[in-house]
């Protein structure tokens, strides 16, 4: 038996006085994330008529978050089930990983008939990124990848938190608002042979701008000479063009090309299942073997900066995708989705147009997905913020899911205005 | 042969350019030098004179650029593409076996996923075919396979050196048991509490706080990088008790986190990056997962003394002078309460003892708690530990899971809080656990954080919550009492097996050893790790007797 003195000394009183170590005096405050620190200024703002253009999330015709009906109804088919049995959660994430493999290869590719993926549920983009990320670095700790330039901004801090180096190639073209295709290629030729590659197969992210066809079948094609590793980031399938084959023509390309690709993807914008984190990362191989190896090698590293991923969302995508009735209600509910952003779209681009500003407005309709990339400069950035009561990322890009009819004219004004003197 | 090539060859459209002509004649060219020269081990090719010809200016038009294979065959001498492609010897096999086969030219048809999965032997020949003019070959008659086959020496999967990982311990015994047939069978490898019947329990308030949050229709909005503001607010206030100085003053920087794993990987990454260099000590032996995640996080670890065999206790002595002889500012990894995987949790006075060297040593204290109010039934209980330190003013890390007290092991809520020695510095570090959590999963998932905010925030709800809790730290009291009871009546040694009703929580420390367990296995059907670990959530009152034998057995007749 332990037999201790308690005795009463000065510095087990709760005051943080001297004699207590201060270990953190050396942590700085970090930067305010910019999409949180856009949302906190909207929510901030008084002004009735303020618009956030900021998150990448959808809106209805009101500017309200949209529960789709076929989430509602996998909900109310989930409900009441016993989620804790051993077999439920396994379950799920097998069919979760087999529905977003065929979803976005397609069912009938060799591929995937033949079971040469190694797919593990994740935490949506982000997580299926850093998983992809944690492992380039476990197995190919030499490599860099190489992101668009512009890219999603949290690009960067994946792979950098996962102490990978990063590089970026050319992709938008400042003057034509457009894809700077030569100077892609010329990076992607230049590149050492074997180097890893982050492609956004759909609904490019910031700027809208996907390559064509045929530019995507020489960019395979000059892949496949370097032998470079294509990963793809998927996460508008079905809200580009409101068809989810179709947004996934540029990753058919490179799989009829032969290539051994990568794939994250995310269903929190295209199925409005933000906040339950559920995504997938794929991975093809070249046998069923090294799939079972590699997405055991997925798994173990999961395991130790998650655990297992969390099973609601799995259920719900699971649920959703492998019953015909609710898969076709959400390619329907997805195809208004993207349609109603075409039209916002169209309307912006009508309504710049009859404000009478001199400048070219075409890139609207032309850009792709749920973002609108005009090029505008930090000041007018700034101005649209705190003139016009329109927020935005800094670099300019504006979410088009957040423009509705009403607030479509105030929107087209204030661009207007800010561009006018240029 | 080049013109039937261009041809045959169905590319997809304008494909064909002089690019490719000269390349493919620049490849077959090199082959028959190659083929004479070659050894297995080495292809001693000169890159120049293929690469610099095949990377001409190409036009920036829409012009096929030629070869696909060539350049990558060719550079497979190249170190760094060799190790980023596959292992060298697969690579020569694989070139070597290509050039050899284009100089014997058999025809056959051989599509290339045949060589992949191993059909087609290398050096057989088969896959020379694919470069020789032919029409048999696949090359020229197929559209996707011939864009495949040139590539062949390309597009074999760089993932061929990964091995299989090793495999999860204890998934390893819940597999063994699903297969055995044995209707005596018992399963005490689980980690997740079952009830009498030996179901998994879905607790009443979860089961009411979901119907509320259904009724509610409540939106799936992302949640702000530090997670839901409700369940963070609940689960500091739960820790260290609502009128807690350290509360009060907003000393606590608190993130949701992925249950515990997910909170002691946010942690991890802090340390590492605001720590460089400083240690965390782990008990011997502790939770598996503990010395993964510090791994991967690049965090250094050793292990301070903690289980003695000899008693089925704590080696007080040993883990004193383990985290005395540290170095000054390490971390130490302590179990709030229902240490896993031995059951065993100092006293309060050792406690104390134990708060008094870490502040001695300027340690810093990181709590790992995924037990609370499941161990003994009461919350606060089994915070005393935390809140002792947190008492004293001391700078802590607390993980915490819900895992195992609300049983939400699925749906990984959890959370990481850093006390503070201002409110000051816990803004600070909230800010950098933010920053940490960004670029790992962007936000954390919303339902476990709804459940345990709705769950805590209803008086009724909470009241329930502490009665189910109770329930189930009880009955796994109960086993262990009768455990205990049927262990000293069927036993006549004398043994003690009061370390038995000692240890808390879900797991206990046996005392046996390997091959005692493996005897519980083997003979007995009762399932458990090699450690002398059992659970008592898997044990029920009906099995306890039967496990009472096993147990003796194992103990007194093998060694």
């Amino acid at each position: 038996m332990w037999r201790l003195q308690l005795i009463r000394k000065p510095w087990r009183c709760f005051s943080t006085s001297a004699g207590v170590r201060r270990w953190f005096d050396s942590v700085g405050p970090a930067a305010k994330d910019p999409l949180q620190a856009v949302t906190e200024a909207f929510n901030s703002d008084p002004f009735p008529q303020k618009i956030n253009l900021g998150l990448g999330a959808y809106r209805d015709e009101q500017g309200k978050p949209l529960v789709l009906q076929c989430v509602q109804q996998a909900e109310e088919k989930i409900r009441g089930c016993n989620l804790l049995d051993s077999v439920s959660a396994p379950v799920a994430s097998a069919t979760l990983v087999e529905e977003c493999v065929k979803l976005v290869y397609g069912r009938s590719v060799n591929v995937v008939k033949e079971k040469r993926f190694a797919g593990v549920p994740a935490l949506s983009g982000t997580g299926a990124c850093r998983l992809f990320a944690e492992f380039q670095r476990n197995f190919f700790p030499e490599s860099a990848i190489y992101l668009p330039d512009p890219t999603w901004t949290n690009h960067h801090n994946i792979w950098a938190n996962a102490h990978v180096p990063v590089r970026t190639f050319h992709y938008y073209h400042p003057h034509l608002r457009g894809l700077d295709f030569a100077a892609l290629i010329d990076d992607v030729k230049n590149a050492p042979d074997g180097s890893f590659f982050l492609l956004h197969p759909c609904a490019h992210n910031p700027t809208g701008i996907d390559p064509t066809e045929d530019q995507w079948s020489e960019i395979s094609n000059l892949f496949k000479m370097k032998n470079h590793f294509p990963f793809f980031d998927m996460a508008y399938q079905g809200l580009a063009t409101g068809d989810v084959d179709k947004d996934a023509s540029s990753i058919r390309i490179f799989l009829e090309d032969g290539h051994l690709i990568g794939c994250a993807q995310s269903f929190t914008k295209t199925m409005g299942l933000f906040g339950h984190r559920t995504g997938c990362l794929s991975l093809l191989c070249a046998d069923r073997d090294q799939a079972v190896r590699v997405k055991s090698q997925l798994q173990r590293i999961a395991g130790a900066i998650y655990g297992s991923p969390p099973v609601h969302g799995i259920v719900l995508l699971s649920t959703i995708l492998g019953d015909q009735a609710l898969k076709s209600i959400w390619f329907k509910e997805v195809k208004a989705m993207a349609s109603r952003i075409q039209s916002m779209r169209a309307k912006l681009r009508e309504r710049l147009e009859l404000t009478g500003s001199s400048l070219n407005w075409e890139h609207i309709t032309k850009q792709v997905g749920m973002f609108w990339f005009p090029g505008l400069t930090p000041e007018q950035v700034d101005r649209l913020a705190k003139e016009f009561h329109v927020y935005m990322t800094p670099d300019g890009r504006m979410s088009m899911a957040g423009v509705t009819t009403s607030n479509v004219r105030y929107l087209a004004n204030a661009v207007h205005e800010v561009t006018k003197c240029r | 042969w080049l013109a039937q090539q261009a041809t045959h060859h169905r590319l997809r459209t304008n494909r064909l350019s002089p690019p490719f002509h000269s390349s493919l004649l620049l490849y077959s060219s090199h082959l028959p030098i190659q083929a004479a020269e070659n050894s297995s081990s080495s292809i001693a090719i000169s890159p120049n004179t293929v690469e610099s010809r095949h990377f001409s200016p190409l036009s920036r038009s829409h012009q096929a650029k030629g070869f696909p294979g060539t350049s990558c065959s060719h550079r497979a001498a190249s170190p760094a593409l060799r190790n980023l492609i596959f292992p060298s010897s697969l690579c020569f096999q694989m070139a070597s076996s290509v050039i050899s086969a284009a100089a014997s030219a058999s025809p056959s048809a051989c599509p290339v996923t045949d060589l992949l999965k191993g059909k087609a032997k290398l050096g057989s020949g088969n896959v020379g075919s694919l470069f020789i003019k032919d029409k048999g070959n696949p090359f020229l008659n197929s559209k996707s396979c011939g864009r495949i086959t040139m590539a062949v020496a390309v597009n074999v999967s760089r993932f061929e050196a990964i091995t299989m990982a090793p495999p999860d311990p204890i998934l390893g015994v819940s597999e063994a048991f699903k297969a055995d047939n044995d209707e005596k069978k018992l399963n005490l490898g689980v980690g997740a509490y079952r009830t009498e019947e030996l179901q998994p329990y879905v607790l009443d308030v979860v089961k009411k706080a979901e119907n509320l949050m259904l009724e509610r229709g409540e939106n799936k909005e992302y949640l702000p990088i530090e997670g839901l503001a409700a369940f963070n607010k609940a689960t500091a206030e739960l820790l260290f008790g609502a009128d807690s100085p350290v509360i009060s003053e907003q000393r606590v920087a608190t993130i949701q986190g992925l249950s515990g794993t997910g909170s002691l990987r946010l942690a991890a990454v802090l340390i590492e990056r605001y720590f460089p260099g400083a240690k965390v000590l782990i008990s011997s032996p502790t939770w598996g997962n503990h010395k993964n995640i510090f791994n991967d996080a690049r965090v250094p670890w050793s292990e301070y003394r903690y289980y003695d065999p000899k008693t089925v206790g704590l080696d007080f002595e040993g883990m004193i002078e383990d985290i005395k002889a540290a170095p000054e500012g390490s971390f130490v990894l302590l179990h709030g309460c229902a240490h896993n995987p031995t059951g065993i949790d100092p006293t309060p006075e050792q406690w104390e003892k134990i708060a008094d060297v870490i502040q001695e040593k300027n340690h810093i204290p990181f709590f790992d708690v995924a037990y609370q109010g499941f161990a003994s039934g009461s919350l606060d209980q089994d915070a005393a530990s935390v809140r002792l330190f947190a008492a004293r003013g001391m700078e802590i890390f607390v993980a915490q899971s819900y895992s195992k007290n609300l049983g939400l092991y699925s749906e990984r809520i959890g959370a990481i809080n850093v006390v503070c020695s201002s409110s000051d510095t816990a803004a600070r570090v909230k800010s950098q656990l933010k920053r940490i959590a960004r670029p790992m999963y962007s936000n954390p998932p919303i339902h476990g954080a709804r459940i345990v905010a709705n769950v805590v925030g209803d008086p009724a709800l909470f009241g329930e919550w502490k009665a189910e809790m109770e329930m189930m730290a009880g009955r796994i009291k109960g086993v262990r009492q009768k455990l205990y009871d049927s262990l000293t009546s069927k036993d006549k040694s004398g043994k003690d097996w009061s370390f038995i009703l000692k240890q808390i929580g879900m797991f206990s420390f046996t005392g046996l050893n390997k091959i005692q367990s493996d005897n519980m296995t083997n003979k007995w059907h009762v399932y458990m790790t090699k450690d002398g670990r059992i659970s008592l959530a898997g044990l029920n009152l009906a099995k306890c007797e039967y496990l009472a034998d096993a147990i003796i057995d194992s103990y007194h007749n093998v060694s």
